[in-house]
């Protein structure tokens, strides 16, 4: 029994012995010496074992009478935030060690956070609901304030420590309730207490809470308050980090909690996460448009996105979560893209942040602008771009849900929401001329940014294929 | 061959921009010439490829031709195809593009960048004649302002930043409701496939939202989310705002594409979407379509009278001319609609070869002003009567194409709608005075300006562009056969598709007058 279980939660404990081990060989060794190292087979470990799941898993396994389940959702998932946080992961190395950043503690908590993140897409049950949850947050806390020197870093750690810590009680507060009326944290007890349409009324209310705990990791309007001064306070590869693999694991863990536990009564969420989508897609389309730095612009860009991601789960359908895992998919490759962009923007070695010096970036370097000018229109969702696709799906799972106002909603923002991709575009392409940035990009940085281009155009025949995929991890979860 | 014949037309052009992109370096004037070139090939090819599909249509067949299908994402489908309502546009767009580049010969700044937006562009203009599903209709559509964006952003002039945006977030707005619409229909018939979508009945039960009465249902609010993206692309009025910007803003080949192509994409849709897919929707919505037309040619046409310059005037003059387009095709008749494909081919000749006149000034005087000019004809001759040329065409003087047009519209809109007739009637009266008036003020008269003593007369080489605009503008206007014997059994078709899809429902006129 026991071996079974352990048998399918092995890349998890995989995982979190090498994080482990890691940390204590690097104690006793050179410490930071050992850094750049360490970041390399971090990544290479966490591409290893997403081939590895991505690959070789199949069907439902359940182990721990429930707690732990590592379906196709789940898989996919995992992959997703595996890949993108081995990205992020290399491609921060170069400018965090030229900066005296790299410490060995880095890729270690980067791997403890992915722990986390890959248990939440598993949760089964409240209890590992909220130690996967814990385990990704408190390591995200610290890795926010990795620059130890910096205000702004320090000050970023600690204002997503004290807001995380206030969404977390209310998460608790609301796992407390369904707990009381359901009588069980166990998911599938959860799902038969809230029956079919008629659930108790403090049943309801713990979904709520737990609903509003869920948006505030997933930054959604009105939970939203912390991101952009997290992401413009973190160190760039970490807000890197935060704008792709947290955010996949927790849209992952929204919708299992709504599906798996909450999947009978669809019409009691339906409206909260609607409401949620299309106050993140607004204030995401409009606060962006006065932003000058381009990590808070990014920040309300992603807040913006999740909106789109919540109208896929505000479906309640199979078609609705397939949407949203698509919708996620793409929007993560176009983050590590952008931010392999912004990482490379540097003037006499200190990053710059302020998209106006980007003032005609297409004549320094015509390569780096093209791939950014196709990213920004695929986030913008223009068609023929990858990201358009994403839209369509969630569009499409939203009106077939009966959500026509959501999605209507919703290509109004996008339009909105279009004038500060432009207005990059704009810079590079017809500002005036400006005082030039650094020449030289490291190969990682290109070689990313390059790939998430083409993957924005080349997609267009048949997005590699995702669309099964994502289907068939969305029939695990939605029966 | 013929299994890919309209891919292979379609694809020519982005081949060329990729090639164009990743092996051409530098911007010496060797590579600058060299982008030229490649430019120009990849678009006479493209136009000499094309004249296979003009050769080998069949006019008779009122159904799709050259059909290619591939499965796609989600249910979705690569298909291609042409019948007589689209063939045209297609010709239309592979023979413009080789004049475009040859006019675009003189430009100097990215020239690299320039040719593959052109390039771009065209494959994309192409693709949305051709495609034969909504959402691949709605990618080439959508992805046409990409290039465009860039191509006023770029090489515009000095107010293109607010007019780039203008246009693009504009159109973008109109389109994006299309896209809900179109999310609606997949939802609806199951499908995105055009010719399946043609005979799909969909709901025009009236039922209210918010308390208003929605007469037609579902085909009113959809008609009405497609006219949002057709209505800003045509441009009709009030919607036209964006093209007198994008317009004076854009270079030279830019506006003659926007004029000469793009703008003919609203009426295509309404002619491969509005009419026969929402007929019921089409009906209710008739009057407002009518008289919106008629507004729109009055209005802009007066507004086009006080232009002091000459690109606005000219794209005051192109709303005018749009205006008669969409009344002919929701006069919904023979005439109405043979008019109406016949004047948008016929007006992407004159009005592209307007801007070209504009351009060949410009590029001497670096003004548009009216006031810069005077007395051209002492000094270009040959400019003065190429010039004179297109001004009377863009009257509609009978034997040029213009007048064909035009004729035929207000024959079918007379049929429809007396009273519209009337005032579309007035347009062509007020056409010739902004246009004739133009044309006195910039051509005759002394030559008193220091600045014009020097100009030289057109080059060889802006000869020969004019030079297939005035061969199509008099062919067209001579014998029009050429163009109604291509479109006739299609629109035929149509207009019994149409009249068959009404006739099956209760007409909504009497179940709104119960209501």
């Amino acid at each position: 029994m026991i071996q079974a279980d352990l048998n399918i939660i092995l890349p998890e404990i995989l995982l979190a012995l090498y994080a482990m081990v890691a940390l204590v060989a690097a104690v006793y060794t050179g410490k930071d010496k050992l850094a750049p190292m360490l970041t390399w087979l971090t990544a290479g470990l966490f591409v290893l074992i997403g081939a590895w799941i991505g690959l070789t898993g199949e069907g439902e396994n359940v182990a721990f009478n429930g707690m732990f389940n590592n379906d196709g959702f789940a898989r996919f998932a995992k992959v997703t935030i595996l890949v993108s946080a081995a990205a992020v992961l290399v491609m921060g190395q170069d400018y965090m060690s030229r900066r005296g950043m790299l410490r060995f503690e880095y890729p270690v908590l980067v791997t403890l956070a992915v722990v986390g993140m890959m248990v939440m897409v598993s949760a089964g049950d409240l209890m590992a609901l909220y130690m996967g949850l814990e385990l990704q947050s408190l390591s995200l806390y610290v890795v926010a304030s990795m620059r130890r020197d910096s205000l702004k870093s320090s000050e970023a750690g600690l204002k997503y420590f004290v807001l995380g810590a206030l969404s977390s009680g209310l998460l608790l507060f609301g796992s407390s309730l369904v707990y009381g009326f359901a009588g069980t944290t166990g998911f599938s007890g959860i799902i038969a207490a809230a029956g079919d349409g008629q659930a108790p009324i403090g049943l309801l209310l713990g979904l709520t809470l737990v609903t509003s705990g869920l948006a505030f990791k997933v930054s959604a309007v009105p939970f939203h308050m912390w991101t952009p001064d997290v992401y413009e306070g973190a160190p760039t590869p970490i807000t890197a980090f935060f704008a792709t693999a947290p955010k996949m694991a927790a849209m992952g863990l929204f919708a299992r909690v709504l599906h798996d536990a909450f999947g009978g009564v669809v019409g009691d969420w339906q409206q909260i996460i609607a409401l949620l989508s299309v106050l993140s897609m607004f204030l995401g389309a409009v606060a962006a448009i006065g932003q000058t730095n381009i990590k808070r612009l990014m920040a309300y860009s992603s807040i913006a996105h999740m909106g789109f991601a919540l109208m896929g789960l505000a479906a309640g359908t199979a078609f609705g979560v397939q949407a949203m895992l698509i919708y996620m998919a793409i929007y993560v490759t176009m983050n590590v893209g952008t931010f392999a962009f912004i990482l490379s923007m540097q003037k006499d070695g200190q990053p710059v942040t302020d998209i106006r010096a980007l003032n005609m970036y297409s004549k320094q370097n015509s390569g780096k602008a093209l791939a950014m000018l196709v990213l920004m229109f695929s986030l913008a969702g223009v068609p023929p771009l990858v990201g358009f696709f994403g839209k369509f799906y969630v569009l499409r799972a939203a009106y077939d849900a009966g959500l026509a106002w959501l999605a209507v909603l919703g290509v109004i923002a996008s339009v909105i929401g279009c004038f500060y991709y432009l207005r990059i575009v704009y810079y590079m392409y017809f500002g005036d001329e400006g005082e030039e940035l650094d020449k030289g990009t490291s190969p990682v940085l290109m070689a990313l940014l390059m790939g998430a281009a083409a993957i924005m155009v080349l997609g267009v025949v048949n997005l590699f294929g995702i669309e099964g995929i994502a289907q068939a991890a969305a029939a695990t979860l939605v029966q | 061959m013929n299994d890919s014949l309209l891919s292979l037309v379609t694809f020519i052009p982005a081949l060329a921009a990729a090639i164009l992109a990743i092996f051409l370096r530098g911007e010496e004037a060797a590579a600058q010439r060299n982008a030229k070139w490649v430019a120009m090939v990849a678009t006479v090819i493209t136009f000499l490829v094309s004249l296979a599909i003009l050769f080998e249509f069949d006019p008779t067949n009122t159904g799709f031709q050259f059909v290619e299908e591939r499965e796609w994402l989600m249910g979705l489908k690569y298909k291609l195809g042409v019948d007589g309502i689209s063939v045209l546009f297609v010709m239309l767009t592979t023979f413009m593009m080789p004049l475009v580049i040859a006019a675009s010969w003189n430009v100097e700044h990215r020239v690299k960048e320039y040719m593959i937006a052109f390039l771009l562009l065209e494959t994309l203009m192409l693709g949305v004649f051709m495609a034969l599903d909504l959402v691949l209709f709605y990618l080439f559509f959508e992805a046409g302002l990409i290039p465009m964006f860039l191509i006023i952003g770029i090489w515009g002039g000095k107010e293109r930043i607010y007019a780039s945006f203008k246009f693009f977030l504009y159109t973008f707005l109109g389109s994006v409701l299309m896209l809900v619409a179109m999310v609606a229909m997949f939802a609806d018939a199951g499908t995105t496939d055009i010719p399946i979508l043609m005979s799909h009945q969909f709901g025009s039960e009236t039922f209210s939202i918010l308390g208003i009465q929605i007469v037609g249902g579902m085909q009113t609010l959809m008609f009405l989310a497609f006219f949002a993206s057709f209505a800003v692309k045509m441009p009709m009025w009030p919607v036209h705002t964006w093209l007198p910007d994008a317009h004076v803003q854009a270079p030279t080949a830019g506006s003659v594409v926007l004029a000469a192509i793009l703008l003919k994409m609203g009426g295509y849709g309404f002619l491969r979407f509005s009419l026969p897919m929402f007929p019921v929707g089409s009906e209710v919505l008739t009057p407002l379509v009518l008289w919106m037309s008629a507004i729109a040619i009055v209005y802009t046409s007066l507004v086009a009278l006080v232009q002091e310059d000459m690109k606005k005037l000219i794209a005051y003059s192109s709303v005018a001319h749009m205006g008669y387009v969409t009344m002919g095709i929701f006069a919904a008749n023979q005439q109405g609609i043979d008019g109406a494909i016949f004047q948008m081919i016929s007006h992407g000749f004159i009005s592209g070869a307007l801007f070209l006149c504009v351009g060949v000034i410009y590029d001497r005087m670096h003004t548009r002003d009216i006031d810069a000019y005077g007395g051209l004809v002492n000094r270009m001759p040959a400019y003065a009567l190429i010039f004179m040329f297109f001004t009377m065409a863009n009257v509609g003087l009978p034997g040029t194409s213009g007048f064909v047009g035009e004729f035929l519209i207000i024959l079918g809109i007379f049929q429809a709608n007396t009273w519209v007739a009337l005032f579309a009637a007035s347009g062509v009266i007020l056409s010739a005075s902004y246009a004739l008036w133009l044309y006195r003020r910039v051509v005759f008269g002394d030559l008193i300006k220091e600045s014009l003593k020097t100009i030289t007369d057109m080059r060889a080489r802006e000869k020969w562009i004019f030079a297939p605009l005035v061969a199509m503008t008099l062919l067209l206007g001579v014998y029009p056969p050429l163009v109604t014997d291509i479109i006739g059994p299609s629109v035929e078709a149509l207009i019994e598709n149409y009249e068959t899809a009404l006739a099956q429902v209760p007409t909504s006129g009497a179940e709104a007058a119960s209501h």
